[in-house]
């Protein structure tokens, strides 16, 4: 159904008039113009298109832009404010935790959601929450590394 | 880089952005000095007073900053960062002054393709003359400016200091400032690995903060004014003809566009998931595909269709050598096709304004998939532009561009710029995969234990190092077909190519299993039982450096630790991997816990860049080694998603430790794909190690594991 929904995207109240049954993935791409959210299968097999509803990570390419409505909505250009990289991006950068970089903000996004809900987790808790994102070119190592230097320190 | 920003594609071509590039010093490289990278045919630049053998160049500006252009792509090697280093180096300039353009056409020099390793291997060298090319004459005018011998000169950061009087001091932008100087690269020596000071670092990558923030932009990511976004209809398999379709419901559908001409059918939309839709509205009937091979019968399938056998090595006799055997050995070694399964699937955006057609597309091949643009719309290579940008991994598989041309097609069409970004579906049904191969190892052991004989014949991977290194005196290397294509019709039923260290995974994978089984025929612990025929220094030197580290100690296999070792080269880089293994018996499931590598890949120029390298190809490899086949029949694949086709994951992965020979005597040779050789066989070797059973085809999947321990 064609209608206007309001959301929060990335501490900004936004509307989009879209047909509600839209995939997420697609609104924020194609309409909002934020390409920063990867198409990696649509499915909801690889978490390239991971954002925030909410302090929940999310597939955006299997979660209705419905579901969005009248909520907290996180991508990665909204996880540096003022062109200031998060203490996560930091030690993205730090640990080298990326290699194309495709996987990259939908990793970064589950990792700060992991990290909103559990500042301490674990490398366990963290590699259990990040195994369903995949990285091809085979960043794993650098970017448990990069979460849990951030899990110790407790900064975000 | 300024190349992945849209709004440039109204600039000049190549000649003309260097004949309006301004003020400074511009050194050019010949085509010749490229060698191996050399253009066939043609070149460009012939216009203009620009001599047609000058391809390459480096640009030292007036603002002080230094511009290097290269052919070569970044697909997450950290190439921009590696090749800036080089020429801040030979420059003498602060790393952070080097600007690098990857991957454009029109602004950079011809370059064959980014894979084989071969950015720092082939490409370096050139890159570093041309550096120090400039450095050279910005010295020669430095001397004139101040009136001091070019002896007592010395630069820092680029700003050039008399050593005998440091307040004669010229910067390189003051020297150039108000000039166009051109030069030719001459015979200028480049720097001896001790005199480093950028080289041999690890500094912060350029590309960190694009891809860290999500600003990184790959080629589905472009947006232009008016673009459409398409899908194609596809067949459900190889070989399956379109019978009839019916496209009514989608042309209904608001803002859909509908393309089709004979066999291609297309719909369009602003919105990438309104196509998505669109699509689904389509109505179609294929015929059924030819019968063809399934993922059970493709071995014996490209046996029989495979080409005759070419000899690849030979030395000593057969005969003579079974002679000397008191124990033969003999096994059937398989590989399945593999996919590379980038993250970004193939993509490409392209617009056609005023007859120039601008395509972003992600490619390792820039410079390829131009003229077959040129082609497929009709009109002259000059009016191509091709720019790969960000792209989002590759590893062999994205050399063709069938996206690009498809999207090219449909800009004709349409008049609009349109954009095709291939679903995950299309990606695993299009790709060119790692070849299904056979390798057929037949040897013998004298009393002494040592290898009497070795025959090996492969089919389907390819030559690539099939050659062993051991000391065997009776050997015979066969290779029929393989990656590179030359292979009869019908003999892969998909298309094949290179994936990460083609051919080598697969010849490694074999050799290494079969001479870890000898030694455990022989009664030997498998390191000693490889030095024991192992005379090259730098084989004998990877595997020490590897054992030591990993704390490897001698036991005959298998030992029930579930350790397993391999060695192995590719493009003149040398490694060896030990891994440790836990087998769970009940079900099958192994986890790699351990995995330590060592390399010589000569000089290392960026130690960190190439630790992430191997690190990587030890993830990816753990895929394949475990996991990872194409399953199909008649054409069609059966597991085209993340679901069905298991790529490793974080649980998955070991703690890695890599060990990087410091071999300053050596060039820095090919550091991408080497670490990829050794995954398969050392943790097949490793799972002999923990539960006695020898596997002998990948991956190596709970259910292979499970059969093999119900046989043993
Ligand atoms: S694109 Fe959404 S999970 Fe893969
Ligand atoms: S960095 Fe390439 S897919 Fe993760």
């Amino acid at each position: 159904m064609e209608r206007t929904i309001s959301f929060t995207l990335n501490g900004k109240p936004t509307q989009v008039s879209v047909d509600d049954e839209r995939m997420l993935l697609w609104v924020l791409r194609g309409e909002l113009g934020l390409e920063g959210t990867k198409f990696g299968c649509g499915e909801g097999l690889c978490g390239s298109c991971t954002v925030i509803v909410d302090k929940t990570a999310v597939r955006s390419c299997v979660t209705p832009v419905k579901d969005a409505a009248g909520r907290q909505v996180i991508t990665i250009e909204g996880l540096s404010q003022s062109g200031k990289l998060s203490p996560l991006q930091e030690s993205f950068v730090k640990h080298n935790a990326f290699q194309c970089g495709y996987c990259t903000p939908g990793m970064v996004v589950n990792a700060h959601a992991l990290l909103l809900q559990k500042p301490h987790a674990s490398r366990e808790e963290i590699i259990k929450a990040m195994d369903d994102n995949l990285c091809r070119c085979g960043a794993q190592t650098r970017i448990l590394d990069a979460i849990e230097e951030v899990a110790k320190g407790g900064a975000r | 880089m300024s190349a992945h920003d849209p709004k440039i594609a109204a600039d000049p071509s190549r000649r003309d952005f260097l004949a309006t590039a301004g003020a400074g010093l511009f050194v050019f490289v010949s085509a010749k000095s490229l060698r191996a990278q050399q253009e066939p045919g043609q070149l460009p630049g012939r216009a203009a007073g620009y001599a047609t053998d000058l391809n390459a160049y480096l640009k030292v500006g007036a603002d002080g900053r230094v511009a290097g252009f290269a052919g070569k792509v970044e697909l997450g090697q950290g190439a921009t960062t590696s090749l800036a280093q080089l020429i801040a180096e030979e420059l003498d300039v602060a790393l952070d002054s080097v600007d690098m353009t990857l991957g454009d056409t029109d602004l950079c020099p011809w370059d064959i393709g980014t894979f084989g390793s071969l950015n720092i291997w082939q490409f370096g060298p050139v890159l570093r003359k041309a550096a120090a090319e400039a450095r050279a004459a910005l010295l020669q005018m430095a001397a004139e400016r101040l009136q001091s011998p070019v002896e007592r000169l010395r630069v820092k950061d680029g700003v050039v200091t008399d050593s005998a009087d440091a307040a004669r001091r010229v910067t390189y932008a003051q020297l150039v400032e108000g000039r166009r100087i051109e030069r030719r690269l001459e015979g200028v020596a480049i720097k001896y690995p001790k005199d480093f000071s950028v080289m041999g670092q690890s500094p912060r990558r350029k590309d960190a903060v694009d891809k860290v923030s999500g600003k990184a932009r790959y080629a589905g990511d472009i947006t232009l004014p008016g673009m459409l976004r398409a899908r194609i209809l596809r067949p459900p398999a190889r070989g399956a003809k379109l019978r009839s379709v019916d496209t009514s419901a989608a042309e209904k559908m608001p803002g859909v566009r509908v393309v089709h001409e004979g066999d291609f059918v297309a719909v369009l939309h602003e919105q990438r998931d309104l196509a998505d839709r669109a699509l689904e509205a389509i109505k179609s009937q294929f015929d059924p595909a030819p019968a063809g091979p399934d993922d059970v019968t493709i071995f014996d399938h490209i046996q029989k269709n495979g080409p005759k056998p070419q000899t690849v090595a030979q030395s000593g006799n057969l005969a003579e050598g079974e002679k000397l055997a008191a124990k033969l050995l003999e096994n059937t070694y398989l590989n399945s096709y593999v996919a590379h399964a980038p993250m970004e699937t193939h993509s490409a955006t392209v617009s056609i304004e005023n007859g120039k057609i601008t395509a972003w597309v992600g490619t390792q091949a820039p410079f390829m998939v131009k003229p077959a643009l040129a082609q497929a719309l009709g009109v002259p290579q000059a009016s191509v532009r091709v720019i790969a940008g960000f792209v989002g991994g590759g590893f062999g598989g994205k050399t063709s561009a069938q996206q690009a041309t498809e999207a090219a097609r449909l800009a004709k069409i349409t008049g609009r710029p349109v954009q095709v970004v291939w679903s995950r579906a299309e990606e695993f049904f299009f790709d060119s995969y790692r070849p299904a191969a056979v390798v057929k190892i037949r040897s013998g052991l004298t009393a002494a234990g040592r290898i009497a004989f070795w025959e090996f014949n492969v089919v389907g991977a390819g030559d690539r190092n099939a050659d062993h290194f051991y000391d065997i005196p009776h050997n015979l290397t066969t290779s029929a077909g393989g990656w590179q294509g030359g292979n009869p019709p019908g003999m892969h039923p998909f298309d094949v190519g290179a994936w990460r260290a083609p051919s080598v995974n697969t010849n490694t994978f074999a050799r290494e299993s079969h001479i870890d089984a000898l030694a455990a025929q022989a009664g030997l612990d498998p390191v000693q039982f490889r030095l024991n025929h192992l005379k090259d220094k730098r084989m004998i030197g990877v595997l020490q450096a590897a054992t030591e580290k990993f704390g490897w100690k001698p036991a005959k296999g298998p030992s029930g630790r579930g350790f397993g070792v391999s060695c192995g080269m590719y493009s003149g880089t040398y490694a060896a991997l030990c891994a440790e293994v836990a087998v769970n018996k009940t079900t099958g499931h192994v986890q790699v816990k351990r995995v330590v590598i060592a390399q010589d890949q000569g000089v290392t120029v960026n130690p960190e860049g190439s630790r992430l390298q191997m690190e990587g190809c030890v993830t990816m490899g753990l895929g394949q080694a475990l996991t990872e086949e194409l399953r199909f029949a008649n054409g069609a694949v059966r597991n085209g998603d993340f679901g069905e086709y298991q790529l490793p994951r974080f649980s998955w992965v070991p703690k890695i430790e890599t060990v990087l020979i410091d071999n300053a005597e050596l060039a820095p040779q090919g550091c991408g794909e080497p670490p990829m050789i050794n995954v398969g066989a050392a943790i097949a070797n490793a799972i002999f190690d923990a539960a006695r059973v020898r596997m002998l085809q990948l991956p190596m999947t709970p259910a292979r594991i499970l059969a093999a321990l119900k046989k043993a």
